[in-house]
């Protein structure tokens, strides 16, 4: 759609409020619901890939050197992967405004 | 003509129009008073009758998700359920039209629980009130089978595409026997265009159907759906004119009998109008003059119709078959009094309840039920309504 959600009028919206464009969900951004994010230390992370298969938003990636890092746009915080890794490399830093 | 007229169980004939209008899928769990259609359903489907899909659910809720499943690939869909069914169904009968589809179901009216009855009042239909369907109700069985038809037309319209609810009486409808004039199907040629929804569900291009709306969005939401149902009324109108005019038989949204020039009415929703009109010839014979109101189409609500209909009457006796507990009274009675109040010239409306729970009401009861609403409306009362035939 053209117009930003927040400018679309009644008349705007398909019929039964169908999204057309498939994938849409993408440009939701998550990370706003965060009040806590997670913080790695490179110095204990041996890149097992827990924290990547147990984050339920799938918003773990790998960086150039192997290690994991988290795409804040989609990161709600939930502090599933501090709480799976089991190196202690994950620790959760509140956020402030 | 070709049609013919039959006597047939209006249950029966219920699933006749499922027939005639060629659904492709029927997913529907069974359930008193409404058994007998989808059983016949099954049958049909199951003996070829029916080249339709029909899905044996494992409750009403299952039954229709399956519905939105199946109307959002752009199959025609029909259910039908009562009371409880209804109630489980709850959740899912207010997605249909927020997704804009087009389902077809026939309600079988029942009392709720509890304590657990099987007999007939309106507090399922009431509980559904605001889920956005269109909805409408039988007085006989050849308005069941009428309306039935007309339903597919009216809820497929491109301009509507609402799922639409024919209500029908627990019982004194669905289980009684009525010479009812069938159609066939070269008869309905073009009465009911092939159903197409703008955005079907299809592999070649992909949608997205029920995502969910964060409150920047939700508001407009409600309103085109609230706008769509709204202006369904047009297509309602036009869909039993037109039936009129190649069937014989022509509906409106709100019924007179002997209501003209009659300076108190009453007021019914279903079966009860049928019976009502025997009490309103007796009474008449008398030299008194009242007269009959029947309401057909219940969402989108007739206001002006409503209006219309009561402008000559001192008093409206409303007569409701369900409670709104703790409240006004009776459901459809409230109805009235909104469309009416801030008229200029208003009818004094009094509520009456009664029905509940299949309890049977008599052309005497009727009688009663005028002539003490008349007092009402003169000397005044304390309560907001009364419930007749109760045992003190």
């Amino acid at each position: 759609m053209d117009k930003s959600e927040d400018s679309l009028t009644w008349k705007d919206l398909e019929i039964g409020c169908v999204v057309t464009e498939p994938g849409s969900a993408s440009e939701y951004k998550t990370g706003d619901w965060r009040s806590q994010r997670p913080a790695w230390d490179t110095s204990k992370c041996v890149k097992c890939g827990m924290c990547y298969i147990f984050c339920p938003e799938g918003c773990i990636h790998q960086d150039s050197e192997g290690y994991f890092e988290a795409d804040l746009y989609y990161c709600k915080g939930c502090g599933i992967c501090a709480r799976e890794c089991w190196t202690g490399a994950i620790t959760i830093l509140e956020e402030e405004e | 003509m070709m049609s013919q007229r039959v006597g047939i169980e209006i249950s029966l004939a219920v699933a006749e129009v499922a027939k005639l209008a060629d659904v492709d899928v029927v997913a529907a769990y069974p359930i008193t008073p409404q058994t007998h259609i989808v059983e016949r359903l099954a049958e049909l489907v199951a003996n070829g009758e029916l080249s339709a899909e029909y899905i044996p659910v494992e409750s009403e809720h299952s039954a229709m998700s399956a519905c939105l499943g199946s109307s959002a690939v752009g199959a025609r869909t029909f259910t039908a359920t009562a009371g409880q069914g209804l109630e489980l169904m709850h959740e899912v009968v207010d997605v249909a039209p927020s997704l804009r589809l087009p389902i077809v179901m026939a309600v079988a009216n029942r009392a709720l629980s509890g304590p657990l009855s099987v007999w007939c009042d309106h507090s399922d239909a009431m509980g559904v009130r605001d889920c956005g369907w269109v909805q409408m109700f039988a007085e006989n069985g050849q308005a069941a089978f009428d309306l039935s038809l007309c339903a597919f037309r009216i809820a497929e319209d491109p301009s509507v595409l609402l799922p639409t609810m024919v209500h029908l009486d627990g019982f004194s409808l669905s289980h009684v026997i009525e010479p009812i004039s069938m159609l066939e199907k070269d008869e309905l040629e073009g009465f009911i265009p092939p159903y197409e929804h703008p955005f079907p569900l299809r592999p070649d291009k992909p949608v997205t159907m029920g995502a969910f709306a964060p409150p920047v969005i939700y508001t407009e939401t409600r309103k085109a759906q609230e706008v769509a149902l709204r202006s369904s009324k047009k297509v309602i109108l036009q869909a039993w004119k037109e039936f009129g005019h190649r069937f014989g038989r022509y509906y409106s949204p709100v019924e007179g009998y002997k209501s003209k020039e009659a300076t108190t009415l009453l007021l019914t929703m279903g079966s009860f109008g049928e019976t009502a009109t025997v009490a309103i010839d007796r009474m008449r014979d008398n030299g008194e003059s009242v007269g009959l109101i029947n309401l057909r189409l219940w969402r989108p609500f007739p206001f002006d119709e409503i209006r219309q209909a009561v402008r000559n009457a001192d008093i409206v006796i409303v007569f409701d078959r369900c409670l709104s507990s703790g409240g006004p009274g009776g459901p459809v009675c409230s109805e009235i009094r909104s469309a009416l109040y801030g008229e200029k010239k208003q009818p004094q409306v009094v509520s009456f309840i009664g029905g509940l729970g299949g309890r049977d009401v008599t052309p005497d009861d009727f009688v009663n039920v005028i002539r003490r609403g008349i007092e009402i409306a003169e000397k005044g009362s304390d309560e907001e309504y009364e419930m007749i035939g109760v045992r003190e």
